[in-house]
C-alpha cells in the first residue's frame, strides 16, 4: 500500500509563490504524471514529496500519515533524476547493490535482488560494466534499477528520459510502463513533454504557475480540457483557438471567426444561454476536428490550402479562410499542394468553447 | 537566387572521415534538409557550403561557379545557428543593422532602415526593435538571429539546428513560420537537423545522412513510404516502423516463427528477409487472422499506439482513440499486405526500392 496525499501545499522561494494550495490524492499503484512548462512548480512539488524540499504549509501524507517531518531517507520513497547520478567508480552491479548494502542487507539477498531487478530492466549483461561505458538509455535503466532495489513504497521520477534522443525515448516509455505494470509501485513522474504524459499516465496533473489546472485521465484532458491553458498544452499540433461571435442564422448557430463563419447545431445557442456565457468567447477545435473535403458540400466553407506538413501517416494542412488560418489534419496526400482550394467544416462534437477572459471551458459538448 | 551543387565532396579531420564522397544538387528556391543522427556529417557539410571548412576533396558550386577558394563573405550565404550569438548589449535594431554596417557594404542608413523594416515585419518582431536582446525569450532571440540573416539578402540561408534549443510548443510554431518565410522569400534554404519531424514537415526534399554518406535523397513522402534501407525506414516516422525478422515463401510472410501473413508481391524475393510495416498499417480487429497479447497501450489523444506481443516480437499498431484494450488482453491483428516493405536480412537494403 502506498497512497500519497497532498493537502493545501504552499511553498515560496523568496518572494516567488511556486506552489499554490495544491491538493491531490495519488492512489495506491497509480501512475500519475505532473505536466507543465518549466517553472510551473511540478519539480518542486515532487521534491517536496521526496523530502528534498521543505514546504511552507500543508500536509504530505503517505498512507494517511504525515511525513513532512521525516528526513528523505526515512520516507521509503525512491527518486530518479534526469542526470542519472550513478557512482562512476562502481560497476553497474555495485551501483545497484549500494542502497541495499548501505542498510546492511545480507549478501545473498543483495545478489538475488540485484539480479532480479537487472533482469526486469534488461541490463543483466551490463552488471560488470562501469557507468562511463554505458549508453544514456542504459545509464537511466541502472538509475531506475537502483531506485527499485529497496522496493520503495513509491517511486518519484523527474524527467528521467528527457535527455535521451527521440527514438530511445519511445522505447524507454514502453519499458517504464511495463515495469510499472509488473511492479505496480505508486509512481509520480514529472515532465514538460505532453506526449510522454499522455503515453504513460493513469492520470495527468496539469500545472501552470504553481496551480493545478486539471487532474484527469489522458482521455479526459485531451477531449475535455478544463481551460485554454490545458487545451493548448495538450495535443500536437496545438488546438486551433479563435475569438468568436455566435449568432442565430438560418436555423443554426453561426460562429464567426474574423473572415470565416461556420454553422453549428442550433442547440448551441440554448447551451450558451444556460451557461450564461460572457460575450467574449473563444472557439477551440483540434486539427482533427476541422473536416476537409475536396468538393463543395452543404455546410462546408471554401479555403485556400497554405503550408502542408507531411508527418508520414497523416498531413497537417493550414487552411486560409481570408485572413483566418485554421489547421486541419487530413490523410496523407489528401490536399495536393499549397494554393489548392478545398472546403472545410467544424465537427460540432469536437468544438470547445472558452470564456476568453478567464480561460475557463464552458463545458459545452455538442453531438454530431 | 542560388543553386548549390556539391560534387564528390569529402572532408577528413586527421584520420577521421567526416564526409565521404558526397554529391548533392539543391535547386534554386528549394527548402532542402540534411537529416541524420549525431556524427552523420551534416553540420560539416553545411560548414563547407558556408566556407567555414575547406573540403579535402571535391568541388562546391554556387550557381555553376566553383567557390572552393572563396571565403565565407564572398559566398554571400547566411548561417543561422542553434546558439543565437546576438550582441547582448545592443538593441534588436542594432543587432539587425550590424551585418549591414560593415565597411565593405557601404550601405546608407536609409537603406539599412528599409531592410530592418522589411525583416522585422516578416518575422513579426517590430515591437521588439528597441529592446536589448538579453530581455528576449528564446523564440524571440531565434527570430532576431534569422532576421540578421534576412537583412543581408543572401543567396542562400544555411541553418544548423536553429530550433533544437527551443521547447516543443515553440518549435512547432516556428516550424511553420520558417516554412512560410522560405515560401515568401523564395530563397534557397539548406537546413540541418536530427529531428525527423522537422525534416518531414519543412523540407521540399530531404537528404538522409549516416556516417558521412548520403543514404537517400527524396521528398518527405518518398523517404517515408519508399525508404532505401532499414536505417532510413526507422529514422523517419514516429512511432517507429516495425522491423521484423522472418522469411518469405511465395506471397506468404513468416515472421520469426510467430505468425504467418500474406503480402502483396511485386518482386521475386525468397528466403530470409526483414519485414517493415508502419504502425498505421497494422490493424487490431476481431476476426483478424492472428493473435497477439497487448504489451503496452499509449494514449496519444487522437489515437492509441498499442504494442502487440507475438511470441518474442513486439509490434506497434495505431488504433482509433475509442478502441478500449487492456494490457495482457488477447487481441487479433492484421496488416495491410500492400504496405509491407521487404529488406535484405543482411544488408538492410530495401529489396523493392525504386530510385526516385
Amino acid at each position: 500500500m502506498a497512497e500519497i496525499e497532498l493537502r493545501h501545499i504552499d511553498k515560496h522561494f523568496g518572494l516567488v509563490h511556486v506552489i499554490k494550495d495544491v491538493n491531490l490524492t495519488v492512489k495506491d499503484k497509480e501512475f500519475v504524471v505532473f505536466l507543465g512548462p518549466s517553472g510551473c512548480g511540478k519539480t518542486t512539488t515532487l521534491r517536496a514529496i521526496a523530502g528534498l524540499e521543505e514546504i511552507d504549509s500543508g500536509d504530505i501524507l503517505l498512507d494517511g500519515k504525515p511525513i513532512q517531518g521525516l528526513r528523505a531517507a526515512d520516507r521509503d520513497i525512491a527518486f530518479v533524476f534526469q542526470n542519472y547520478a550513478l557512482y562512476p567508480h562502481f560497476t553497474v552491479y555495485e551501483n545497484l547493490a549500494f542502497p541495499l548494502r548501505a542498510v546492511g542487507t545480507a549478501k545473498d539477498v543483495v545478489d538475488k535482488t540485484v539480479r532480479s531487478v537487472g533482469k526486469s530492466l534488461g541490463i543483466l549483461h551490463l552488471l560488470n560494466a562501469r557507468p562511463s561505458a554505458l549508453s544514456g538509455g542504459d545509464m537511466q535503466r541502472v538509475a531506475i534499477g537502483r531506485a527499485l532495489v529497496r522496493r520503495p513504497k513509491a517511486l518519484l521520477l523527474d524527467e528521467p528520459i528527457g535527455s535521451l534522443d527521440a527514438k530511445l525515448r519511445e522505447t524507454m516509455r514502453i519499458e517504464l510502463k511495463r515495469l510499472h505494470y509488473e511492479n505496480g509501485s505508486t509512481s509520480i513522474y514529472v515532465t514538460h513533454d505532453q506526449v510522454e504524459a499522455m503515453s504513460l499516465a493513469d492520470r495527468i496533473v496539469v500545472m501552470n504557475d504553481g496551480v493545478l489546472q486539471q487532474v484527469g485521465t489522458p482521455t479526459e484532458v485531451y477531449l475535455y480540457p478544463a481551460n485554454l491553458f490545458v487545451a493548448q498544452f495538450i495535443g500536437s499540433p496545438v488546438m486551433n483557438i479563435a475569438a468568436t461571435r455566435i449568432s442565430e442564422a438560418d436555423g443554426s448557430a453561426r460562429i464567426a471567426l474574423d473572415d470565416a463563419s461556420f454553422d453549428l447545431p442550433r442547440e448551441l445557442l440554448g447551451m450558451l444561454q444556460q451557461k450564461q456565457a460572457a460575450a467574449d468567447l473563444s472557439l477551440g477545435v483540434r486539427p482533427e476536428g476541422v473536416i476537409v473535403s475536396r468538393d463543395d458540400k452543404p455546410g462546408y466553407r471554401p479555403a485556400e490550402a497554405h503550408i502542408i506538413q507531411p508527418f508520414g501517416g497523416f498531413d497537417i494542412v493550414d487552411l486560409k479562410f481570408g485572413e483566418k488560418t485554421l489547421r486541419a489534419r487530413t490523410t496523407s496526400g489528401f490536399v495536393d499542394k499549397p494554393g489548392a482550394t478545398v472546403f472545410a467544416r467544424i465537427d460540432p462534437a469536437q468544438a470547445h468553447f472558452f470564456d476568453t477572459s478567464s480561460g475557463a471551458s464552458l463545458g459545452i459538448r455538442l453531438g454530431n | 537566387m542560388a543553386r548549390i551543387r556539391l560534387e564528390n565532396i569529402s572532408k577528413s579531420f586527421g584520420s577521421h572521415v567526416a564526409v565521404d564522397k558526397l554529391d548533392l544538387d539543391v535547386a534554386d528556391g528549394e527548402f532542402f534538409v540534411l537529416l541524420g543522427p549525431t556524427g552523420a556529417g551534416k553540420t560539416t557539410t553545411l560548414r563547407m557550403i558556408a566556407g567555414l571548412e575547406k573540403p579535402t576533396e571535391g568541388a562546391i558550386h554556387i550557381n555553376q561557379v566553383n567557390v572552393n577558394d572563396w571565403g565565407p563573405a564572398e559566398r554571400d550565404v547566411a548561417l543561422v545557428l542553434q546558439q543565437y550569438s546576438l550582441y547582448p548589449r545592443l538593441t534588436v535594431r542594432d543587432n539587425l543593422a550590424f551585418p549591414l554596417r560593415s565597411r565593405i557594404r557601404k550601405m546608407s542608413e536609409a537603406d539599412i532602415g528599409k531592410r530592418i523594416d522589411y525583416a522585422s515585419k516578416t518575422l513579426r518582431i517590430t515591437h521588439l526593435l528597441d529592446r536589448k536582446t538579453d530581455r528576449l525569450s528564446g523564440g524571440e532571440m531565434q527570430r532576431v538571429s534569422i532576421g540578421r540573416a534576412i537583412v543581408r539578402e543572401p543567396q542562400v540561408f544555411l541553418m544548423d539546428e536553429p530550433l533544437s534549443a527551443l521547447d516543443a510548443k515553440l518549435r512547432e510554431s516556428l516550424r511553420s513560420e520558417l516554412k512560410d518565410l522560405q515560401m515568401r522569400l523564395g530563397a534557397t534554404f539548406i537546413f540541418v537537423t536530427h529531428d525527423q519531424v522537422e525534416a518531414m514537415t519543412m523540407g521540399d526534399r530531404i537528404a538522409v545522412l549516416n556516417k558521412g554518406r548520403i543514404v537517400q535523397v527524396g521528398t518527405p513522402r518518398d523517404v517515408y513510404s519508399n525508404p532505401r534501407d532499414t536505417f532510413v525506414a526507422s529514422f523517419v516516422g514516429s512511432p517507429a516502423i516495425n522491423l521484423l525478422p522472418g522469411s518469405l515463401a511465395g506471397d506468404l510472410a513468416s515472421v520469426a516463427q510467430a505468425f504467418q501473413m500474406p503480402i502483396t508481391r511485386s518482386a521475386a524475393v525468397e528466403g530470409p528477409v526483414t519485414f517493415g510495416i508502419r504502425p498505421e498499417d497494422v490493424e487490431v480487429a476481431a476476426g483478424a487472422p492472428n493473435e497477439a497479447r497487448i504489451h503496452d497501450v499509449e494514449n496519444h489523444g487522437i489515437e492509441k499506439i498499442v504494442t502487440l506481443r507475438v511470441g518474442d516480437n513486439l509490434m506497434r499498431a495505431a488504433v482509433p482513440a475509442r478502441v478500449e484494450v487492456k494490457v495482457e488482453e488477447a487481441v487479433r491483428f492484421n496488416w495491410n499486405p500492400d504496405k509491407v516493405m521487404l529488406f535484405d536480412a543482411r544488408t538492410g537494403l530495401n529489396l523493392r526500392h525504386q530510385a526516385a
